[in-house]
């Protein structure tokens, strides 16, 4: 029976990178028992075993057998992997976390772009560390379906420790809780830690939204911060097409509003299409409710990602629909995704006409606006003003832009 | 002999042993700095007349061949590396060498693959003494832990060329591997079952070694053409059923990268080329068949198409990539030292703009001028860098040979060296204070492109001044190594024992840097 006491976390195998597995047991006697079989033990091993001592000794562990088979794993992913297994042997309140690293105290605008969001799954550390470097506009460590059921609790930890001490390069850091109400659970790991936006699948209601923000402000409270967590609910079944007015309204925190077209197809009981005619109806009735309440509607990720063309054709129609973003599954679409929902060069030729027009009309004082035989009113200037802006932002047009 | 060596200091700071091997050598002086004395090694001078009248040099298996050429205890046998990972030859020389009872000999081949691994068998009984030659996986192991009875030596190809010429290495027999043959030994790696592309590795063995025998398994009636191979520098010719495997003979590498990361590094290494105005008509670049160098060449290509101007000649590793860009008229000639693929070897054959060259056109210092330094720009790999740019190819962080030098030290000639690499892999920091080994001098290694930013040397103030205001991520050298240590946290120096268990040799034939025996090899 001797099993039951040995608990185990993390990755090992061929391929695992920047991971490492571990397996624990707790005993009465013998003290300390750590064997450490790593690649870089000839520069970190002895760093690795000094900041495993300094753990144990936090969670008052006195006697244990600590095994681990380190591929190179960064000290953030150590320390959870620890954690992890002497939490499953052990009941603690303590937490042991690491600085909170500057780049990640800072905190995120409402209205800021959210056009590239990649998905990063929440216990591989290998996808997390360099995520940054591809300039998403947000990363979303994902808790739900991108790790296995035995797996949920582990990754919490690595989650929590991403989030204070992986540099994203600027990335909105984001996670995508597990399912309510499972994803409350989820929620005292992200909470304290400065997490930007918390991304809630299968959104059905404004029940399920009032309640996290209930838990969300609770945590806040005990752990004495404040800082702004925006919600991003996602879409993903007939019930949440329906509710989703009341799910607009239900929180000022909430910022985008995401379609799961997978989840919502496998609920209408349709195919998903490339056309996506069977899910015309769900995305506009989302993408009209975000405009009227100024939230941001978010499109369904596009999974084949050799298929490049594919995704650029896919990104024009969401965009012809209204939608301001798109997830991404791989770093190889952030680029076409963030391209081709920027203006279009006519967009943008036509906004500066316009501009320029109106500014020469102001100039002369002229009260009628016309570019051509066009006349021009002020909703289109207010939105060649925007793509203007828009276009500078995603670095489509030069700040001191000049009419050609 | 390896234990009682004088250690001397060279000019990189660098503890390198006075003999190898028995041998006396000089340690590295500075870039230019060595000049070679006296006159080129040559070969017995040898007469028609003691050759077949009719030009047929077949004899019947490569044992006799070895045995006619008289094997014997403490001899250089030499090989070369165009099959790659699929070569049959070399381990089959020194199982005959065992069969034989013949002790002692050096292996000196212009470089090894995981295949070789076979002869560690060869090592522990004293078939082998030593190799002079890359040395990695399970090979370069046995060598870090000091279990190889000699030093090994490694060399660039240009070096070993230079090494031959000089008579630094002296073959006794050299066993050249060749996809088709006639029996009068003229031979090509164009056509054939084991098509490779060219024979260069082995034109230094063919031309300076004492005994040359060509072993081919696609024999045709004289002349073989091309004869890239030269018979009459050929002392006997074995025709055997299969000389290679075809399948690892041609890597396949010409599949570009998917690993986002290498690509990030791969387009901001075009990126950094067009703005530092290197890409222009008329330019000439060496870009590998690794994974992040073949991605350089298909953005380099993708600027060409964009600005509609073609780059003069391309330095390679041909493969498929290169050969497109040829054919679409991207690019005037590809000069290649080797074959990755069917469509390299394809077009060398049949391409006249895509010729064969050999380390002693590329590569050799000790001739009258050296190709290398024409090159526009190199992308290159390296394991370790230091914060003198000095660069590591040849061992890992914790000490381990890994790989050979490959034509690196000889392209850091070139107008504009550039390294892309990510800043760290699986925690192990690749900008360090002091790299394991030099390979290569910091004054020669001229850009390090990492996924965090750009490190231009210091004595490349044009580049700097080019590519002010260009919005590259341009950080000192300092910066990265210091961004890296907060992200991996700061390396603690790896315990090596004191013996030298390998040297690694410069392009001019003196000692850049020992490698010293593992003790904790962590693996």
């Amino acid at each position: 029976m001797e099993e039951i006491n040995r608990f185990s976390a993390g990755n090992r195998g061929e391929k695992v990178r920047s991971d490492c597995f571990m397996t624990f047991e707790l005993k009465t006697e013998g003290g300390i028992k750590l064997t450490l079989s790593s690649k870089v033990e000839s520069i970190y091993g002895e760093h690795i075993r000094l900041l495993c001592l300094k753990i144990l000794d936090y969670f008052e562990v006195k006697h244990a057998v600590l095994d681990i088979e380190d591929s190179g794993a960064l000290d953030f992913v150590i320390a959870a992997r620890l954690e992890s297994v002497i939490k499953q042997s052990k009941a603690s309140d303590k937490e042991f976390l690491q600085e909170l690293i500057t780049e990640n105290t800072l905190i995120t605008n409402k209205k800021r772009n959210r056009i590239t969001r990649l998905y990063l799954p929440g216990n591989t550390p290998s996808l997390m560390i360099n995520s940054g470097i591809h300039q998403p506009d947000g990363v979303i460590l994902d808790l739900e379906d991108s790790v296995a059921y035995l797996k949920k609790h582990e990754a919490r930890f690595l989650v929590r420790n991403a989030l204070r001490s992986l540099n994203f390069l600027g990335a909105e850091r984001m996670v995508r809780i597990n399912q309510f109400p499972e994803g409350l659970k989820d929620l005292p790991y992200l909470i304290p830690h400065n997490v930007n936006v918390i991304l809630i699948p299968k959104c059905e209601n404004e029940v399920q939204i009032k309640t996290i923000v209930g838990h969300i402000e609770m945590i806040q409270k005990k752990s004495k911060t404040i800082n702004p967590v925006w919600l991003m609910p996602i879409i993903e079944s007939a019930k949440g097409v329906l509710n989703i007015v009341e799910i607009a309204k239900s929180s000022n925190t909430i910022v985008a509003i995401a379609i799961g077209l997978e989840d919502l197809t496998a609920d209408l009981g349709v195919s998903r299409t490339h056309l996506g005619i069977e899910s015309l109806f769900a995305r506009s009735q989302i993408i009209t409710t975000c405009k009227a309440f100024g939230i941001q509607p978010i499109d369904s990720v596009f999974s084949d990602v050799e298929d490049l063309e594919g995704l650029k054709e896919n990104v024009l129609a969401s965009k012809s629909l209204g939608f301001e973003g798109m997830g991404c599954i791989h770093p190889r679409q952030i680029e076409i995704i963030r391209r081709y929902f920027a203006p279009s060069d006519d967009e943008i030729e036509e906004a500066k006409s316009i501009i320029v027009a109106y500014n020469l009309a102001i100039e002369k004082g002229l009260g009628v606006i016309s570019l051509g035989t066009k006349m021009i009113d002020v909703p289109v200037v207010e939105k060649a003003k925007h793509i203007i802006k828009h276009a500078i932002e995603l670095g489509r047009l030069d700040e001191n832009w000049t009419c050609k | 002999m390896k234990r009682e060596n004088m250690m001397l200091i060279n000019s990189l700071d660098r503890e390198v042993p006075s003999t190898v091997n028995n041998m006396n050598v000089i340690p590295f002086k500075g870039v230019n700095k060595h000049r070679p004395e006296g006159f080129k090694h040559a070969p017995k001078v040898a007469t028609c007349i003691d050759f077949p009248e009719d030009g047929n040099k077949l004899i019947q298996g490569l044992k006799e061949a070895l045995i006619k050429s008289g094997l014997r205890d403490g001899m250089t046998v030499s090989t070369h590396h165009h099959f790659r990972n699929g070569d049959l030859i070399a381990n089959r020389i020194f199982e005959i060498a065992s069969e034989l009872n013949v002790k002692n000999l050096i292996w000196f081949p212009s470089a090894s693959f995981e295949c070789h691994s076979k002869l560690i068998k060869y090592l522990d009984n004293g078939t082998i003494h030593h190799i002079e030659g890359s040395l990695n996986g399970a090979l370069g192991e046995y060598v870090s832990h000091g279990k190889m009875k000699g030093v090994g030596v490694l060399r660039s190809h240009g070096g070993r060329y230079q090494a031959i010429q000089d008579g630094e290495v002296q073959i006794d027999i050299s066993v050249i591997a060749a996809p088709t043959a006639d029996s009068f030994g003229n031979a090509n790696g164009v056509d054939g079952p084991s098509a490779c592309g060219l024979l260069g590795f082995a034109l230094a063995d063919s031309q300076y070694a004492n005994k040359v025998i060509v072993v081919t398994d696609n024999l045709v009636p004289f002349p073989c053409l091309p004869w890239q191979i030269q018979g009459n520098n050929v002392d006997y010719v074995v025709k055997v059923d299969k000389i290679g495997l075809p399948e690892r003979i041609l890597s396949g590498t010409t599949a570009i990268t998917k690993s986002p990361d290498r690509l990030f590094l791969a387009k901001l290494t075009a990126r950094f080329c067009e703005q530092a105005g290197i890409i222009k008509n008329g330019f000439s670049f060496q870009a590998g068949a690794g994974g992040t160098s073949l991605a350089v060449s298909f953005y380099f290509a993708e600027i060409l198409k964009r600005k509609g101007i073609k780059a003069r000649f391309a330095r390679g590793g041909s493969n498929k990539f290169l050969v497109n860009m040829l054919r679409d008229n991207l690019l005037d000639f590809i000069l290649d030292g080797q074959t990755f693929d069917l469509d390299g070897v394809n077009s060398m054959r049949l391409n006249p703009n895509h010729a064969d060259t050999s380390p002693f056109t590329s590569y050799n210092f000790h001739g009258k001028g050296n190709f290398a330094q024409l090159v526009d720009v190199v992308v290159l790999g390296a394991t370790e860098v230091d914060v003198n740019f000095n660069g590591n190819v040849a061992t890992h962080s914790d000490g381990l040979l890994l790989h050979g030098l490959g034509g690196w030290q000889n392209c850091l000639f070139s107008k504009c060296t550039i390294l892309p690499i990510p800043l760290f892999r699986d925690r192990i920091p690749v900008i360090k204070d002091r790299v394991t080994t030099v390979c290569g001098p910091g004054e020669l290694i001229d850009v390090i492109i990492t996924e965090r930013g750009i490190a231009i040397n210091p004595l490349r103030k044009d580049l700097i001044e080019k590519t002010k205001g260009s919005g590259l991520p341009i950080k000192s050298i300092y910066e990265l190594k210091d961004e890296a240590e907060r992200i991996c946290g700061v390396p603690s120096k790896p315990i090596f024992g004191e013996e030298v268990v390998a040297v690694i040799k410069w392009v001019d034939g003196t000692v850049i840097d020992s490698v010293r025996r593992v003790i904790n090899p962590g693996r």
